[in-house]
């Protein structure tokens, strides 16, 4: 177990250290993303023609590799946290958009006049009544966003040991020792399945009225409204 | 004969749905599973074709229990209509049709060919065949819907609140379809409604069932009306039960008036003719013999019949076809208190008072005359 | 835009377009991975997908099966691979595919769930076999989000399958990697241009299956 832990002294850093720059250089990103997502997504439901270039435009910036805009990166920001952070909240970006995009205009039209009739104004009406409905797509969105970023991160080991728990896998190889490259990959797993889980936590806390637990019931009626989201991000966002 | 033989459904939670009911569905006729919702009428049918397994109790197809059949060529010999039709989006108006018969094997060109004849019967115009269903009503999606049930020419139909979905008017021309459908092919219908003006209209037989699945009662229309088993059915029936059950009495019991009626270019001695005491009013009819207005005998200057000032005289009801319900409404409905009767041609033929059809109701029942059904 | 000039500098390179390093090779050998790891992945995620979601079970095992496979680290476990199984084109399926399989299971899984249950019911009513129901009125229903489900791992898989070139394979990541060891940028914007138009290309793919696969009374009413 020591030894699973042990981490080479070359990488100037202990396990937890690791794991603290690590989840910093995922989630970061993940809130960049998601503060610069939630107004253009606005604009994305306000101005509908504005949509499509929008999802044409990310649905290629989301398949260039990471490697390439962190190389191409470096010529501005250096061999840095920046550069992988940067790759990152696009992506994030990418994901979230049209998340947000469809949770907001799936909320029903006569929800929406109801609240203008009892006299929302718009900014109120977003943010007390398309908000919080939308709230399990978008942390539907996050888990996707989350999950990626997290793995990710990795790959910024390429730039000058920028990968943060990615960085064992290069001395991993370098020491041939494939016990860092496990602890990589697992504790890399282990930090995205509990941040996805205390994603899944924040949204059975923010949405209190959707029913709980997990959809046994039969069809259309699943529980797990936020999973069931989930394909529908992946099939618009990618 | 299918024979229903005290069956329960239970399901593991440990509702109810269907409680120990016995009924017998007679051959070639249409009987109606009626009652509000959570009765258990839908369960009772899906347990016929075994969509549904009772938890107790038996039933049969022609003395045939039918747990003892492969359930799917149970259900290829009978068909079935859902609420929204339930028709395969991805397939067109002809193939949907063709469904069982393809299943049973036979050729794509004869399903086909099938189901064309099978358009026309429902009253489809067959130019829709290669349509998509997105492209037709929900009338005519239901339509499909009946002609896909008809399609493998099943003894049984099961049809599961097939009309409940449209809107009034398209649902009133389906029930007529049905019911000249049923006419032609004499099928063994099995009805689910929650619309008990449904279940009179078109049942042979109703059985009304109460929440918790249990038979309140199981006889035909008019006597569901005319004597309710206890206070849930009347209840159900709803309060105009007595007005309803007039349909089931024909207006030609009537006895018509023929003299309080006038041309509109009658003379001076032809409407003091027809001016007798006991008709207040005369009828005015036009030179094609349909009605225009009630007008007081004294008012009518004969050669100068201004007929935008005759009274209104409601609406008239068939003499040959409708029932005492349609006389007693178009009495009401007119401002003389009486009711015009009309031909096939919409000519009129007489006159009747409010006072006419109220003793006609009350010989009628004195009869007990319960005539087959009458329209409307 | 000095980014650009890269993309003129490089397509307009004459050794670029030959050789064992020219773009055709790179490009089928890209082509190659993508198609191999995409084909085990759907093996492996539409079977499972489609009769989970006509039984309309396992729902739980599958939404932890995806959120297991996102949370491996793609290039972490081709690493971890590579050390484990020895160079190869294995050790690259092995991530390209666990990264591929949650958006088609999870996809499929939804898709087959989410077709209006009436016409499955009349299926049912009419005497369809339940292997019939499933592939002649739950597929044709589902095809559309099923096949969004693969275009979306087809489109990750064509972006990762770059990490191939890190394990000494070719394909465009190729240039990538080599670019960047080279600091050879031109080289690095060439071969991620060339993955961003592979992707616009498997977006094309996609919509046509889609235009010729999916029955209009399907497209045009969903």
């Amino acid at each position: 177990m020591n030894d699973f832990l042990h981490i080479p002294s070359d990488l100037q850093n202990t396990y937890s250290g690791l794991i603290v720059l690590h989840l910093r250089e995922a989630l970061i990103p993940v809130l960049a993303g998601l503060v610069v997502s939630l107004p253009l997504a606005q604009l994305c439901v306000r101005f509908r023609w504005l949509y499509p270039p929008v999802l044409w435009s990310t649905t290629v910036l989301y398949a260039i590799p990471s490697l390439a805009f962190f190389v191409v990166l470096i010529d501005y920001t250096g061999m840095s946290e920046t550069t992988v952070m940067i790759p990152l909240s696009v992506y994030s970006l990418v994901v979230l958009v049209p998340a947000i995009v469809d949770a907001v205009r799936s909320v029903p039209q006569e929800t929406l006049d109801a609240a203008t009739a009892m006299g929302f104004g718009p900014v109120r009406r977003y943010l007390q009544v398309q908000l919080p409905i939308a709230v399990p797509t978008i942390i539907a969105g996050l888990r996707v966003a989350t999950a990626s970023s997290i793995s990710l991160v990795s790959v910024g080991m390429l730039i000058g040991n920028q990968g943060a728990l990615g960085n064992l896998l290069h001395d991993a190889n370098i020491y041939n020792r494939p016990v860092y490259a496990v602890n990589s990959v697992v504790t890399t797993a282990v930090l995205a399945i509990l941040v996805d889980a205390a994603l899944v936590l924040t949204r059975v806390l923010l949405t209190p009225w959707m029913p709980r637990g997990t959809g046994r019931a039969g069809r259309k009626t699943s529980g797990d409204r936020a999973d069931a989201a989930v394909p529908a991000l992946e099939e618009s966002a990618r | 004969m299918i024979r229903i033989d005290s069956v329960t459904k239970r399901y593991p939670d440990g509702t109810v749905a269907v409680d120990r009911l016995s009924l017998e569905i007679p051959d070639r006729s249409i009987t109606v599973l009626v009652g509000p919702s959570g009765c258990g009428k839908t369960t009772t049918l899906r347990m016929i074709n075994r969509m549904v397994e009772p938890s107790e109790g038996t039933i049969t197809l022609d003395g045939v229990d039918i747990s003892r059949q492969p359930v799917n060529s149970l259900r290829r010999s009978m068909g079935y209509v859902i609420q929204n039709a339930g028709l395969f989006q991805h397939r067109t108006i002809v193939d949907n049709i063709a469904t069982v018969p393809r299943l049973l094997g036979q050729s794509k060109a004869r399903s086909r060919a099938r189901a064309r004849e099978l358009m026309e019967r429902v009253g489809l115009d067959v130019s829709l065949a290669k349509r998509y269903p997105y492209q037709l009503s929900g009338g005519q999606q239901q339509r499909v819907g009946v002609a896909r049930a008809l399609a493998a020419d099943p003894p049984v139909l099961l049809m599961d609140e097939p009309f409940s979905a449209v809107d009034p008017i398209v649902r009133k021309g389906l029930q007529e379809e049905l019911l000249r459908i049923q006419e032609e092919l004499g099928k063994t219908i099995v009805f689910v409604t929650h619309d008990i003006d449904e279940a009179i209209r078109l049942g042979t037989m109703v059985a009304v069932l109460r929440t918790g699945g249990r038979l309140a009662q199981f006889a035909p229309p008019a006597e569901l009306l005319s004597s309710p088993a206890d206070a849930f059915v009347e209840d159900f029936l709803g309060a105009d039960r007595g007005i309803r059950r007039l349909s089931f009495f024909p207006a030609q019991a009537l006895e018509l008036k023929k003299t309080p009626i006038v041309a509109v270019d009658s003379t001076a001695e032809q409407i003091a003719a027809r001016t007798t005491p006991e008709t207040p009013y005369l009828l005015v009819t036009g030179l094609d013999g349909r009605p225009l207005g009630w007008s007081e005998p004294e008012d009518l200057v004969a050669g100068d019949i201004d007929v935008a000032r005759l009274l209104p005289y409601g609406r008239p009801f068939a003499y040959g076809t409708d029932s005492l319900r349609a006389a007693l409404d178009g009495a009401v409905l007119s401002p003389t208190g009486w009711a015009v009767a009309v031909d096939d041609a919409g000519r009129a033929v007489g006159v009747v008072s409010q006072q006419a059809v109220g003793e006609a109701i009350r010989a009628a029942h004195a009869k007990g005359l319960t005539a087959a059904k009458v329209a409307g | 835009m000095n980014v650009l000039t890269f993309i003129h500098a490089f397509f307009s390179d004459g050794s670029h377009w030959h050789g064992y390093d020219g773009i055709p090779t790179r490009l089928t050998e890209h082509l190659h991975y993508s198609l191999q790891a995409l084909a085990i992945a759907a093996v492996i995620g539409l079977p499972i997908g489609l009769i989970t979601g006509h039984y309309g079970r396992g729902g739980n095992a599958i939404a932890l099966v995806a959120t297991g496979s996102r949370a491996l680290p793609t290039f972490g476990l081709l690493v971890l691979m590579v050390m484990w199984l020895g160079f190869g084109l294995g050790p690259v399926m092995i991530p390209l595919v666990v990264l591929a399989v949650p958006p088609i299971l999870v996809t499929t899984y939804e898709a087959v769930r989410s077709v209006d249950p009436s016409p499955v019911d009349a299926a049912r009513g009419m005497g369809m076999p339940e292997s019939r129901i499933l592939l002649q009125v739950e597929l044709p229903g589902a095809l559309p989000l099923i096949l969004g489900g693969l275009r979306s791992a087809a489109i990750q898989i064509v972006s990762t399958a770059t990490i191939a070139a890190y394990v000494g394979l070719g394909g465009i990541g190729r240039y990538i990697i080599d670019g960047l060891y080279q600091r050879n940028y031109e080289k690095v914007v060439g071969g991620a241009t060339l993955v961003a138009v592979l992707a616009l290309v498997t977006l094309g793919v996609f919509w046509a299956v889609a235009r010729v696969a999916v029955s209009p009374g399907v497209r045009r009413s969903g």
